[in-house]
């Protein structure tokens, strides 16, 4: 039993590891259309990976409601949008618009999800502002560098900042194009690095934290 | 105008001042439009997931055309839903090592060639052009393609991955080039912190605008009457929590 709870899962990894790492290197139709099946069967079984996320949101806010913890309506209110969406989207199969109507799951969509959306990350507008006021002051050389950068970009992306100072769209431009890119090129190579020992390790065996604990 | 569009413009207007209460403080009004927000996005997330996975990638191949190789992936699927059985929450690693052994298989060479050797072939580029048959040195700035600023760029990545080298210590010339990183470093940082504070304020505007439009009165002017509501409701709220809010204090 051992085999089936611990070695199995193991081989499995390193076979389909050792198979899709080869796959890349041979340009035969076979091996186009096994990666191609092999993305489609990725996305099936993502659908279930989201099954498993809902059912811990719907576990967590039913047991505040069936305890009453304090804010258990908003729980409420939870299920309730969550099953009201998932009702008029299935009876109308996932459309937002039906011969160029909007339908009751596209009005959800715009008048509903795209404000909530929209004002949820523009209100961290203010806290970015709050956060630079700490954290901007220059107290040394870098802290300096950074809020000039930072102020050169926010000038070079509005009419006014490039009315007031004509230059700065063109250093906006510089650094992000020239400077920002060579960090960014580093910080990637350096990622793409540890994503690869990372996964000749899973590969190999070496890392098993995907397994999970428990039981043998 | 339709009824739809007149509905839709005061619920977004009301939900748009709701989630703005934020910035007073959190506030029921805040966490009933947050709650709604999580429940509708969740229900539109498996909506269409449902539209392109169950409809789309499986039932419509295996009834329509006949693929039933479908079914391995349906069955390791499956495999991850074991995790409910816990007698049988071993079975839901096979679904994983699938995934994991997949993931990791395709990244290797992937991660390799894109993202490692290309970055490095770009970057290490001549350090001076042939214009008419004689080696030039380009000196704009405003040309990303330059000589000088092919030369910045790879002061800049060198410097930045010398920074994160810690085999060696940082002293002498290793240190002048982590330093030099650490700079490099600051303005990309600064540079991403400029340019994120202007997309946020892009999206404020965007609000903005519509709370301007439906201010209108062929909405019937919801912004105005529900600033209004949501300001009243704030204030009742503040004075009912005032009250308890003391004798803890105490």
């Amino acid at each position: 039993m051992i085999f089936f709870r611990r070695q199995l899962p193991l081989l499995i990894t390193l076979v389909t590891g050792i198979v899709f790492a080869a796959q890349y290197y041979v340009p035969h139709p076979a091996s186009e259309e096994m990666l191609t099946t092999v993305t489609k069967w990725l996305q099936i079984i993502g659908g279930f990976a989201l099954v498993l996320g809902v059912t811990s949101l719907f576990h967590i806010h039913a047991v505040k409601i069936r305890r009453k913890e304090p804010g258990w309506g908003y729980s409420f209110v939870l299920y309730a949008a969550m099953l009201g969406t998932i009702a008029i989207g299935l009876w109308l199969e996932g459309k937002e618009t039906i011969n160029g109507t909007m339908t009751a799951f596209g009005w959800i969509y715009n008048f509903m999800m795209v404000p909530l959306q929209g004002t949820m990350f523009a209100i961290l507008a203010f806290f970015i502002a709050s956060a630079a006021y700490r954290s901007f002051r220059a107290r040394s050389r870098e802290a300096a560098v950074l809020l000039i950068a930072a102020i050169i970009v926010m000038m070079g992306r509005v009419p006014l900042g490039e009315y007031l100072v004509p230059i700065s769209g063109d250093i906006t431009q510089w650094i992000l194009n020239v400077l920002n890119a060579s960090v960014r090129r580093a910080i990637l190579i350096g990622v793409s690095l540890g994503a690869v020992a990372l996964s000749l390790k899973i590969i190999f065996g070496v890392e098993r934290a995907y397994l999970g604990g428990g039981k043998e | 105008m339709s009824f739809e569009l007149l509905l839709g413009a005061w619920v977004a207007t009301g939900l748009t001042l709701f989630i703005f209460t934020f910035l007073y403080e959190d506030n029921p009004l805040f966490k009933l439009a947050e709650h709604l927000y999580v429940g509708i996005s969740v229900g539109y997330a498996i909506v269409k997931t449902y539209d392109t996975v169950i409809i789309r990638l499986i039932y419509e191949p295996m009834v329509k055309q006949g693929d039933w190789s479908l079914l391995i992936p349906l069955a390791i699927g499956m495999l991850m839903l074991a995790r409910y059985v816990p007698k049988a929450t071993w079975m839901s690693r096979i679904a994983f090592a699938f995934i994991v052994g997949v993931g990791s298989g395709l990244a290797i060479p992937r991660v390799v060639s894109s993202f490692i050797l290309k970055q490095i072939e770009d970057t290490v580029r001549p350090l001076a052009s042939m214009v008419q048959g004689s080696p030039t040195f380009t000196y704009s700035l405003t040309d990303p393609g330059s000589n000088l600023n092919a030369i910045i760029l790879l002061i800049g990545m060198v410097s930045v991955l010398f920074y994160f080298f810690f085999s060696i210590e940082h002293k002498g010339p290793v240190q002048v080039a982590a330093r030099t990183g650490i700079l490099f470093l600051m303005i990309a940082f600064g540079a991403a912190f400029g340019y994120t504070v202007m997309a946020r304020m892009s999206l404020l505007i965007g609000r903005l605008t519509d709370l301007i439009e439906y201010a209108e009165p062929r909405y019937g002017r919801p912004s105005l009457w529900l600033a209004a509501v949501t300001v009243i409701g704030l204030v009742l709220w503040s004075m009912k929590r005032r009250p308890q809010a003391e004798p803890t204090e105490e």
